[in-house]
């Protein structure tokens, strides 16, 4: 499986990564060398197999439906890059 | 003393023939020491190390020591300690002062041991050389020519140069041992859930497991016994009794069985390091262990199997890092999707954007299900694969990587030319097994070689043995590369 510039441009978009005209040749390449080695997946057979998430196949461990965090937003919003009342402040979406 | 094991430490700590502080200055005159020449460690804070060397000894005092009390250890950067610089590694991170402990560091809090510094590693974890960090790569102390394996290179290398008696890291396809390997330590990568990846910034969360580095199996024992331990707060961490890892060190090893796996031994590794693992095997079975042939047939699949999960889940983590909370945040952008892109195109490297690529590829719709699916299906092989060999054997023995440590710059062009690096590693990872890497020989140009212990659930204790036992016959453990040139 190669992928085309345009696709590396919207793997770019998905990811939220920016990939300037400058990378994208270098990328592309790197990416499609990438892609070849794990394309050798395609030949395992894994006829019946079940994929399995974890090593040991637990499960994922439930909790009481409880308060056990204490408020501490100012020390988390201390090293934050831009806040006000609490907020955190980002560019405007809607206009 | 900077010689001297954890465990000879912790005695002359006890007997107050050394205090904490002194032993803490020492080893911080080393680290400034050997910065420039090998760059192990990203952030040194003297004042702080020493002010908790100060409270082990007031503990000592007291005769409330534990055996790590007192003891410095340098922690890889991806451990959060609350009001340490932690970068992971990375310019997203440049600025990120924790605000709260890794579950890892409290537990290293509690027993009394030194925060001695935060080690350098690649990037976010990513990589097999310690050459992606954003703070320039570490050098390995056998020759600065060459890399000290990655991704936790700092801590192998801060181990191996004397620079600490003993360090932490993370292992998520390889990144404990190799570099032990590498440098000419031992370290051990614990079987899944044991140790609690609270604070530990995820790279890929299937696969990532802290774990300690350090110069003997004893050692590795003693620092274990601190690391592992239920933690509520990782969904993962196992609850389980409390072990004692050391139990077992001084068994004898007559009637072991070492499986060798036909496909660790065939084509891909170097003569020098082929030499040094079937002469430490030949070791082994002088000390009384049968050795039998195994097969993990899906070994060729592991590399491709990770390099699928692997940048899936870190795909996912990494998205974290927006500039929204914390972290690096670009300081021009349209609006806020240009934010995004910005930030995280400026505070990544090549290696984590072209991971996170791969990932979210390999998670798109219509790639789903024939390459993340197909290789979670492929993991459930090779853990089967381990499961068989081990009716047949204890403990499963070979290289842990194909070279000795290769040159800086010589493999950072081509990713999957770094990749392969992992085809010993990644296996264990992706079962969930504990694994280690000892020193056991050199090999081309005076360079480390590590032999690699891989055993079955919850077997630590026993690897531990095997490792403790083929250290007491032989001495390639105790060797030590030059002392670095003071700048």
């Amino acid at each position: 499986m190669s992928l085309s510039l345009e696709d590396v441009r919207r793997l770019g978009e998905l990811a939220r990564v920016e990939v300037t005209d400058a990378e994208l040749l270098a990328v592309q390449q790197q990416l499609n060398g990438i892609l070849g080695l794990v394309g050798e997946l395609q030949a395992a057979d894994t006829a019946g197999i079940a994929p399995m998430a974890h090593a040991l196949g637990r499960e994922l461990r439930l909790r009481e439906d409880a308060v056990t965090e204490a408020d501490q937003h100012r020390l988390f919003q201390s090293i934050a890059p831009q806040v006000a009342a609490d907020l955190y402040l980002v560019p405007k979406v809607i206009e | 003393m900077l010689d001297a094991s954890v465990t000879e430490l912790a005695r002359a700590l006890a007997a107050r023939r050394v205090s904490s502080v002194e032993l803490t200055r020492a080893c911080l005159e080393r680290i400034a020491q050997a910065q420039a020449s090998l760059n192990a460690f990203i952030t040194v804070d003297p004042e702080r190390s020493l002010a908790q060397a100060r409270a082990a000894d007031a503990r000592l005092g007291r005769g409330e020591a534990g055996p790590l009390t007192g003891i410095p250890v340098a922690h890889k950067d991806i451990f959060c300690a609350q009001g340490w610089l932690t970068t992971c590694g990375s310019k997203m991170l440049a600025n990120f002062v924790a605000p709260y402990d890794a579950h890892v560091i409290e537990r290293f809090d509690r027993a009394g041991a030194v925060l001695l510094g935060k080690t350098n590693m690649d990037e976010f974890a990513m990589g097999s050389s310690s050459e992606s960090s954003h703070y320039g790569p570490v050098r390995n102390p056998w020759d600065t020519a060459f890399v000290p394996g990655g991704s936790s290179g700092g801590s192998a290398a801060a181990v191996a140069a004397r620079l600490a008696p003993c360090a932490t890291g993370t292992d998520t396809g390889g990144s404990i041992r190799q570099p032990a390997a590498l440098c000419g330590v031992s370290g051990l990568k614990p079987t899944y859930g044991l140790v609690s990846r609270y604070g530990m910034i995820a790279f890929a969360s299937s696969l990532d497991q802290g774990g300690p580095l350090a110069r003997s199996a004893a050692d590795l024992a003693t620092l274990l016994d601190a690391m592992v331990g239920f933690d509520p707060r990782d969904s993962t961490s196992l609850e389980r009794p409390k072990e004692d890892y050391a139990r077992e060190l001084e068994q004898p090893l007559a009637g072991l069985r070492i499986g060798l796996p036909q496909e660790y031994f065939g084509a891909g590794m170097d003569e020098d390091v082929r030499r040094a693992v079937e002469g430490a095997i030949a070791e082994l079975a002088k000390l009384g262990a049968a050795v039998v042939e195994v097969a993990l047939p899906n070994t060729g699949l592991s590399v491709p199997a990770y390099y699928v999960i692997a940048p899936a889940e870190a795909s996912s983590n990494l998205s974290r890092y927006d500039g929204v909370r914390y972290g690096h945040r670009a300081s021009e952008y349209a609006d806020l999707a240009d934010m995004y892109r910005k930030t995280r195109a400026q505070g990544f490297g090549a290696e984590v954007k072209r991971r996170i690529l791969v990932g979210t590829y390999v998670l798109s719709h219509g790639y789903y299900d024939a390459y993340y699916v197909q290789a979670l299906r492929v993991r459930r092989l090779i853990a089967q694969d381990f499961v068989a060999a081990f009716t047949r054997c204890d403990v499963i023995a070979g290289p842990a990587s194909p070279t000795v440590a290769f040159k800086v710059g010589e493999k950072v062009a081509d990713p999957v030319k770094m990749y392969l690096n992992d085809i010993y590693t990644t296996s264990a990872n992706l079962a969930g097994l504990p694994a280690m890497s000892i020193p056991c020989g050199f090999g081309a140009g005076g360079l480390p070689v590590g032999l690699q212990l891989i055993g079955d659930y919850f077997a630590e204790a026993r690897l531990l043995n095997v490792a403790h036992q083929y250290q007491r016959a032989t001495d390639w453990h105790l060797r030590a590369p030059p002392v670095p040139e003071a700048q």
